[in-house]
């Protein structure tokens, strides 16, 4: 027997899972999972707490107890990282480092037998996938209805419902949350379902350092909204946190500090899981000239993510040191630099940007070929300007520093390289509505979330071109401009493309079809909402609204009740999308393996796939979009006849 | 295909008439007060230009494919394969390269001369502290305001400081912005054309009173503004 085959009856043949040899309450107790992960969680809780308060005193500190302190170390990183162990995200490195036997064969933490699995380390991409995706859509509930909290304050003038401290919250956690809870790990959980099976491979990488990626996120998220909790009040410092107002916040501020680090080491541990897997696992014949434009544009995020996100981590790390180390790396008295932040903030957090829209590119140019049943315009373009993409986005950070009191200097060439992006991005959308011209247009849900994008992200390139232009941006930036702009780019463009990844891939990850009447209700909802909610902040911006203001001047009053009546709509539209899965996800009609006829590896297996994806590993003979060429095939599979077999 | 080509153009103007429509008749920017603004409002005409161009191009191919070449459902032919184009390619790389570096060029030059002090500024000293402003005028043996008052058609350079943590000074209708920075001292100059009171935000978060931050700014003749300083001087 192969290993293939082997994989291929796995579901069977395999043990289900291993098992101690203990009675099952011991299991529970000791056994990975979340009960141990609650207990030892409490237990590495106490003991750094312990541990804080002995040292203290031994030093004769005083006060022996600092909240602040006890809570950074306890309870942001000791009480993590036993909740990890306790789950067994380190199991198998223990045992290894141990000398005690690994079990390299035993795949007990691998593919869902049941809805239980989803709630372990499970080291399936697909699974993993999977809860990315619902995890990073409740954190999108939450951000959301946030966002709807601070639009009802701010639908008058004046103050009324909450106050100072909790608006600067609310808009921080939205902000937060909404960045590194659901547009960035959505993207990892789309990628991590569908990246290996488009390059034949069986898995990840590295399937456990992938489960690890995962569990970094919950712990995150948990931190960034329980700040409200904090005494004090959440962070509101703004999601950029600008030092030294972050370094005079309450102690919320710390929770955003420790919460960044979390995310930010899963998007790491992620990205370079994508590198080394797209590296080295693809199928024979898969040359990077036949990749699919997803897997270039996970490439590309990838490698931003792994030069940048270390810069954000350092600026937080340099912000909590100074607050509770009373150290002065942004403190001007004690010799610090206070642009020094936004310089280090902004050299990840520009880049962020296209770890934020990059993979919705590649989504979008999956879905656009094969709805319109065309080959991608200018394939090798599409990726060549992806990697142009990455390389200047690394060298426009100061865009974000033109009012900001930096080197006069650095404006102007600052200014030229961030005008310069707009090439390669209109590249990409020039190439996409090509792909449309002639096409046989099937007008789908995902398509017409991909068409929603096209246009809705060129609302939001043309206003960055504005504000890339440093007059224009002396007067705009900082004001409610920026806002309509960064949600002309991030919902308009990314969230758009992560709603019309989830609906073409939602047949492959459950084998269940969405409602299409539904699908298109949402869109519209989704789309009109949208645009009455944004549209009118280019207006109130440029007449001189600022941004993150729980109050504004009388004139604004009307524009902004529309806005926020809009937004509400746009949080109702969400109803629409979330009973649509789940109704479909429990009892839509089966999907088939590839109900969109696209060419690409992961519909040539059955939906949901086998668990370890290829009952043998296929050969690419062609590019990814050979769509209108007679015979045309992007890789041969021996008949998939195990696969149906096994799940049928 | 000529007729095609034909709708296509029809449909493109057919948007970009409402949407010119929309950037015209409302008006987007606040009454200009100063000549710093005056040359802002240059270069953003230049890009709405160019952005409704864009935008009525691209959304008018996107819903002209739509209409033209929507089939149903069950339809399963695949459209032509074409792959690409270099020549199209080269097209809509350098006609958006060479758009870009002249808003580029234009920029360049509008904030080199919105830089350009000419002899002897007025200088002001803006001070900011949560959550208030402080005007500092150097000029009249640090005469300190809670309001800015500045004389018409006078070039004034505003030295930004702040004793706490970053605030913003903006007046929206000069259309000029600086940061204020504990540590360091940035500068921004404004031209006032015209006589008028206006306000002076802030427009960096700076904690939980910047929605209230703010000050009136008064631009006053030369002669009103030499009796103003009299007066706080007496006082």
């Amino acid at each position: 027997m192969t290993t293939a085959e082997q994989h291929a009856a796995a579901p069977e043949t395999y043990p289900a899972h291993f098992e101690p040899p203990r009675g099952p309450l011991w299991r529970l107790v000791f056994g990975p999972g979340l009960v141990r992960g609650a207990w030892m969680g409490a237990l590495f809780f106490g003991l750094a707490t312990l541990l804080v308060l002995g040292l203290r005193w031994w030093w004769s500190w005083s006060p022996v107890w600092d909240t602040e302190i006890v809570l950074a170390v306890a309870g942001m990183v000791a009480l993590p990282v036993g909740f990890l162990a306790g789950i067994g995200a380190f199991d198998y490195w223990l045992y290894y480092l141990a000398g005690r036997p690994t079990r390299p064969e035993d795949h007990s933490g691998h593919g869902a037998r049941s809805w239980r699995d989803y709630f372990r380390v499970n080291t399936d991409h697909k699974v993993i996938g999977i809860q990315y995706l619902v995890t990073t859509f409740v954190f999108f509930a939450i951000g959301g209805l946030f966002a709807m909290l601070f639009r009802a304050e701010l639908a008058e003038p004046g103050l009324q419902f909450v106050d100072s401290q909790t608006f600067n919250g609310l808009v921080s956690v939205h902000a937060t949350l909404m960045i590194f809870l659901f547009i960035i790990p959505a993207f990892a959980g789309i990628a991590n379902f569908v990246v290996p099976l488009m390059l034949g491979a069986p898995d990840m990488a590295f399937p456990r350092l992938n489960a690890l990626s995962f569990w970094l996120l919950p712990i995150a998220g948990i931190m960034f909204v329980a700040s409200f909790l904090a005494p004090g009040g959440a962070f509101g410092a703004g999601w950029t946190g600008y030092a030294p107002l972050a370094e005079g916040q309450p102690l919320g501020q710390t929770f955003f500090n420790m919460g960044v680090q979390w995310a930010g080491a899963s998007s790491i541990m992620t990205a370079l899981n994508f590198l080394v897997t797209i590296i080295t696992m693809r199928a024979p014949g898969m040359t990077f000239w036949r990749l699919p434009l997803l897997v270039w544009a996970n490439f590309t995020t990838s490698l931003l993510v792994v030069i940048a996100t270390p810069f954000i981590a350092g600026s937080q790390f340099f912000v909590m040191f100074d607050r509770i180390m009373h150290t002065s790396f942004f403190t001007p008295e004690g010799g610090g630099y206070v642009l020094g932040y936004q310089h280090i903030f902004w050299f990840y957090s520009h880049p962020a940007v296209y770890i934020m829209m990059l993979p919705g590119f590649g989504i979008v140019s999956e879905v656009i070929s094969t709805m319109a049943r065309k080959p991608i315009f200018g394939y090798r373009l599409m990726a060549l300007s992806l990697i142009g993409i990455l390389v200047l986005g690394f060298s426009v950070w100061a865009h974000h520093m033109f009012v900001a009191g930096m080197a006069d200097w650095l404006r102007v060439p600052m200014m030229i390289t961030t005008l310069l992006i707009a090439v390669p991005t209109g590249i990409k959308v020039f190439s996409w509505v090509a792909t449309l011209w002639r096409g046989r247009i099937h007008l789908t849900t995902p398509m017409l979330f991909a068409l929603g994008f096209v246009t809705m992200f060129v609302i939001g390139g043309l206003s960055g071109i504005y504000l890339g232009s440093v007059p224009i941006d002396i007067h705009a930036s900082d004001t409610y401009f920026v806002v309509a702009h960064i949600h002309y780019v991030l919902f308009g463009g990314s969230v758009f493309t992560i709603f019309a990844g989830i609906y073409y891939w939602f047949p492959k990850m459950t084998g269940r079809m969405y409602d299409e009447r539904l699908g298109k209700l949402h869109f519209w909802l989704t789309f009109v909402s949208f645009n009455v909610t944004f549209f009118p902040m280019h207006y109130v911006g440029l007449r001189g609204m600022p941004r993150r203001v729980f109050d504004y001047a009388e004139a604004f009053g009307d524009l902004n009740l529309v806005i926020s009546i809009a937004s509400f709509v746009l949080g109702a539209s969400f109803v629409v999308f979330v009973y649509n899965i789940v109704l479909a996800w429990v009892r839509g009609p089966v999907a088939g393996a590839n109900p969109w006829r696209a060419h690409t590896l992961e519909w040539q297996v059955s939906s949901p796939p086998p668990i370890f994806n290829f009952d043998e590993i296929p050969q690419v003979v062609a590019g990814p979009y050979e769509y209108g060429v007679p015979g045309a095939r992007h890789a041969v599979l021996s008949p998939a006849r195990a696969t149906q077999e096994a799940h049928a | 295909m000529r007729k095609g080509i034909v709708q296509l153009v029809a449909l493109a103007v057919a948007i970009a008439v409402p949407v010119t429509l929309v950037a015209v008749l409302f008006q987007w920017l606040p009454d200009s007060a100063s000549e710093e603004f005056d040359r802002i409002q240059d270069v953003y005409w230049l890009a709405t230009v160019i952005s409704i161009v864009i935008f009525s191009l691209v959304s008018a191919i996107v819903v002209f494919s739509v209409w033209k070449w929507r089939v149903r459902p069950d339809d399963d032919a695949d459209g032509p394969p074409i792959h690409g184009h270099t020549g199209l390619e080269i097209v809509w790389t350098a006609i958006p390269a060479a758009l870009v570096v002249t808003i580029g060029i234009v920029s360049a030059v509008v904030l080199a001369r919105n830089g350009e002090a000419g002899n002897r500024p007025l200088e002001v000293e803006a001070v900011g502290q949560q959550f208030a402003w402080k005007f500092v005028y150097r000029d009249y043996g640090d005469l300190t305001a809670g309001e800015l008052v500045l004389p018409v058609g006078r070039e004034t350079r505003f030295t930004m400081r702040s004793v706490d943590v970053i605030h913003s000074f903006w007046v929206p209708n000069f259309g000029q912005k600086m940061d204020a920075v504990p540590g360091i001292e940035t500068k921004i100059l404004v031209t006032p054309k015209r006589t008028g009171t206006f306000a002076v935000v802030c427009a960096e978060l700076c904690g939980l009173g910047h929605a209230t931050m703010r000050a009136p700014a008064r631009v006053v003749s030369q002669a009103e503004f030499e009796r103003w300083i009299e007066e706080r001087k007496g006082t």
